[in-house]
């Protein structure tokens, strides 16, 4: 029984850091309709960010500045490897989007040396807590309830604002919002600060969890945090968190089994099955041409 | 390695190739056998087959696959299971207690000190690890070819950490020897000659990773050449035309990615006898982000610029650049920023610039021989106008 909670709270919690993820996925295939392979890393870098500015700075400086420095990351990656390649065939952007991935890693280990670097505890976050006699850090309880609210803000910036007008006509139709007056470069560029700044969120948050950073930690949280996105319905925000929820409780139930080596496999394998099965995700809209 | 128009230009390619094999048996037996250059073209050989074969799917036939890597993991595996000599297994196996696998190719046709057990034991398994991999390939891509464009790459890249997965799995142990790594199978240096005292009289390693890579390469370039390529080629421009024109898209599709993932299977067994190990850690994602930024430095839907670019590519990165990771000093002056590590941010700058600024790669979509036919052929035509 204790046991049981203890997943569950765990597989919660790390679901809920996935969402976080997974929504700068989502909102960027939405509308430009490529998968970021550098999201992924983009959260990794925010991790080390946050390993060097807390050494340098106090911590009610360094959360912020790893917030903005993590958005300018996004936001230049957008303008530099993106934007040019806004007329290229849809291979061009995602090849251009690996090779980002690919640079951040190697910078990331030009930077720590290659060597795994311990993130800093956070305070309150990485104080323990015992929930029905289960001990657990309050990064645990605290992620479902900030994920949640998070995407409540989100949900009302998109449906109620302006800016999130905007980017549902652009995610609609590409061409025809640019004819209706929209800038779509800003549109694109807001897209891209949201889901740098969810990933920054999400990294404290999850390497408050798994302390050591490497610059491989961004790969594969980032691919499942896709799959995610696939699994509720690409495009769709309430689709990714629910996603991300079942990925993130799936793989902590499997991790803590006998059959560890394929919580991954598994992740992918559920990724194939929705494709196949139901290829606009568990929310998604009407197919498009994915399949 | 060339597209061939005409006989004289097939006559052509085949001599070019032949004469690129003297060259390295020449180059191997005259410098010094540990020199860089050799690790590089081994290296390159390799990559230039894999490279050509993720061509074939990417670049000739239009299906975006990132599955690549899982396949060379196939053909290593299958190599090196078949090629350990029986007498080895214990001591490869010894968490497991010795190998399931009771035999080995090598083995069976004399042992892989005999030149007949080597080489028909290296190409059988050789060709068995292909064989694999593209059996795999047949089932992956029942359900997955079905996907388009990013997600059909999404959904292979997941298959090959699934296939990763499995063969690190303890129970399979007896077999794929768990996480730990295969070795102790014939490599390319197995091929050297050696005499009665082992003293090497003639070396062939370099030589034999050329002769089979190359083997391969010209396999695939026949197969682009036949009206099996023409349909491929047919179905990446528009493949609601080519259904049209009569090409049964799904069969065509299967077929490319059962091919691409022979060969990869076949590159992945050659990448093991490069490496004098098989493990499946290896076989990363990375790894085929690596092969693909390859096919895209070369020019997608190009065969020699994947051929070029693999060997440029490994060059760089394994020996010309080296010196960026070395920190150097100038009289007392400490250059700036070298360190290990280094290399690898220069090298991934420069190819972003490639694939930001010439997104055709070295060769855009043509093959050697075009270049040169084209020149004769605008030079003809200022001749023309001048009359």
């Amino acid at each position: 029984m204790q046991y049981g909670i203890s997943v569950l709270l765990s597989g919660i919690s790390l679901g809920g850091q996935y969402a976080l993820i997974a929504i700068g996925y989502t909102m960027v295939y939405g509308i430009l309709r490529l998968i970021n392979f550098a999201h992924g890393d983009v959260f990794m870098v925010a991790g080390l960010m946050m390993v060097y500015l807390s050494a340098a700075l106090p911590l009610g400086a360094a959360l912020p500045l790893v917030l903005l420095l993590t958005v300018l990351l996004g936001f230049a990656i957008e303008r530099a490897a993106y934007k040019p390649l806004r007329s290229a065939p849809r291979m061009s952007v995602m090849i251009s989007a690996i090779g980002v991935s690919y640079l951040l890693q190697n910078l990331a280990t030009y930077v720590t040396g290659g060597l795994p670097q311990m993130y800093p505890e956070l305070p309150l976050l990485s104080q323990n807590v015992s929930i029905a006699g289960v001990t657990t850090k309050w990064v645990t309880v605290v992620t479902p309830f900030l994920v949640i609210i998070l995407v409540l803000a989100l949900t009302q910036l998109i449906n109620h604002t302006k800016v999130g007008m905007a980017m549902r006509a652009v995610a609609k139709d590409f061409e025809t919002s640019q004819l209706m007056g929209i800038k779509i470069n800003s549109v694109i560029s807001i897209t891209f600060v949201i889901g740098s700044a969810l990933a920054a969120v999400g990294s404290m948050l999850y390497f408050t969890n798994y302390q050591s950073i490497v610059p491989l930690s961004g790969a594969l949280p980032g691919l499942r945090a896709f799959v995610a996105a696939v699994f509720g319905g690409i495009g769709s925000i309430p689709g990714a968190v629910v996603g991300a929820f079942i990925i993130g409780i799936s793989e902590t139930i499997i991790k803590g089994s006998n059959w560890s080596v394929f919580s991954d496999a598994f992740t992918f394998a559920l990724l194939i099955i929705i494709l196949v099965v139901k290829p606009t995700g568990l929310f998604g809209e009407k197919a498009t041409d994915k399949v | 390695m060339i597209e061939k128009k005409s006989k004289k230009g097939a006559f052509l390619a085949l001599a070019f190739v032949a004469a690129l094999l003297i060259l390295v048996i020449v180059l191997e037996n005259t410098m010094k056998p540990t020199h860089m250059l050799f690790t590089v073209l081994k290296k390159g050989a390799v990559y230039a087959l894999v490279a050509t074969s993720m061509n074939l799917l990417n670049g000739f036939t239009g299906l975006f696959s990132l599955g690549q890597a899982g396949f060379m993991l196939l053909g290593a595996y299958t190599y090196a299971i078949l090629t350990i000599p029986v007498a080895d297994k214990d001591s490869v196996y010894y968490l497991y207690g010795g190998s399931t696998v009771k035999f080995s190719l090598p083995d069976l046709f004399g042992g892989a000190d005999t030149a007949p057990g080597l080489i028909l034991g290296v190409l059988l398994a050789l060709i068995l690890g292909g064989c694999v991999a593209a059996l795999v390939a047949w089932l992956i891509g029942l359900p997955v070819l079905r996907l388009k464009s990013d997600y059909l790459a999404i959904a292979t890249l997941g298959f090959a950490e699934i296939i990763r997965a499995v063969f690190q799995w303890d129970k399979l142990g007896p077999v794929t020897n768990g996480a730990n790594a295969l070795k102790n199978f014939p490599t390319f240096s197995s091929f050297n000659i050696t005499n009665a005292n082992g003293e090497v009289v003639l070396r062939l390693s370099t030589f034999v990773a050329f002769l089979l890579s190359a083997i391969c390469i010209t396999i695939i370039v026949l197969l682009i050449n036949s009206s099996y390529g023409r349909a491929f080629k047919a179905i990446r421009e528009d493949d609601i035309a080519a259904e049209a024109m009569g090409i049964n898209l799904a069969k065509h599709k299967r077929l490319a990615f059962c091919i691409s993932s022979f060969f990869a299977g076949v590159g992945g067994g050659l990448f093991a006898m490069f490496a004098n190990q098989a493990q499946a850690k290896n076989f990363t994602t990375a790894m085929t982000y690596e092969i693909l930024l390859i096919v895209v430095i070369g020019g997608i839907g190009s065969i020699s610029g994947s051929c070029i670019a693999s060997f440029l590519y490994v060059a760089a990165s394994e020996w010309w650049l080296r010196f960026l990771d070395t920190e150097t000093y100038i009289g007392s002056f400490k250059v700036p920023f070298l360190r290990n590590g280094f290399r690898m941010v220069v090298f991934s700058v420069i190819i972003m610039i490639v694939v930001l600024f010439f997104r055709k790669g070295i060769m855009g979509d043509k093959e050697l021989p075009d270049l040169f036919r084209k020149r004769a052929k605008t030079k003809g035509k200022a001749g023309a106008e001048h009359a």
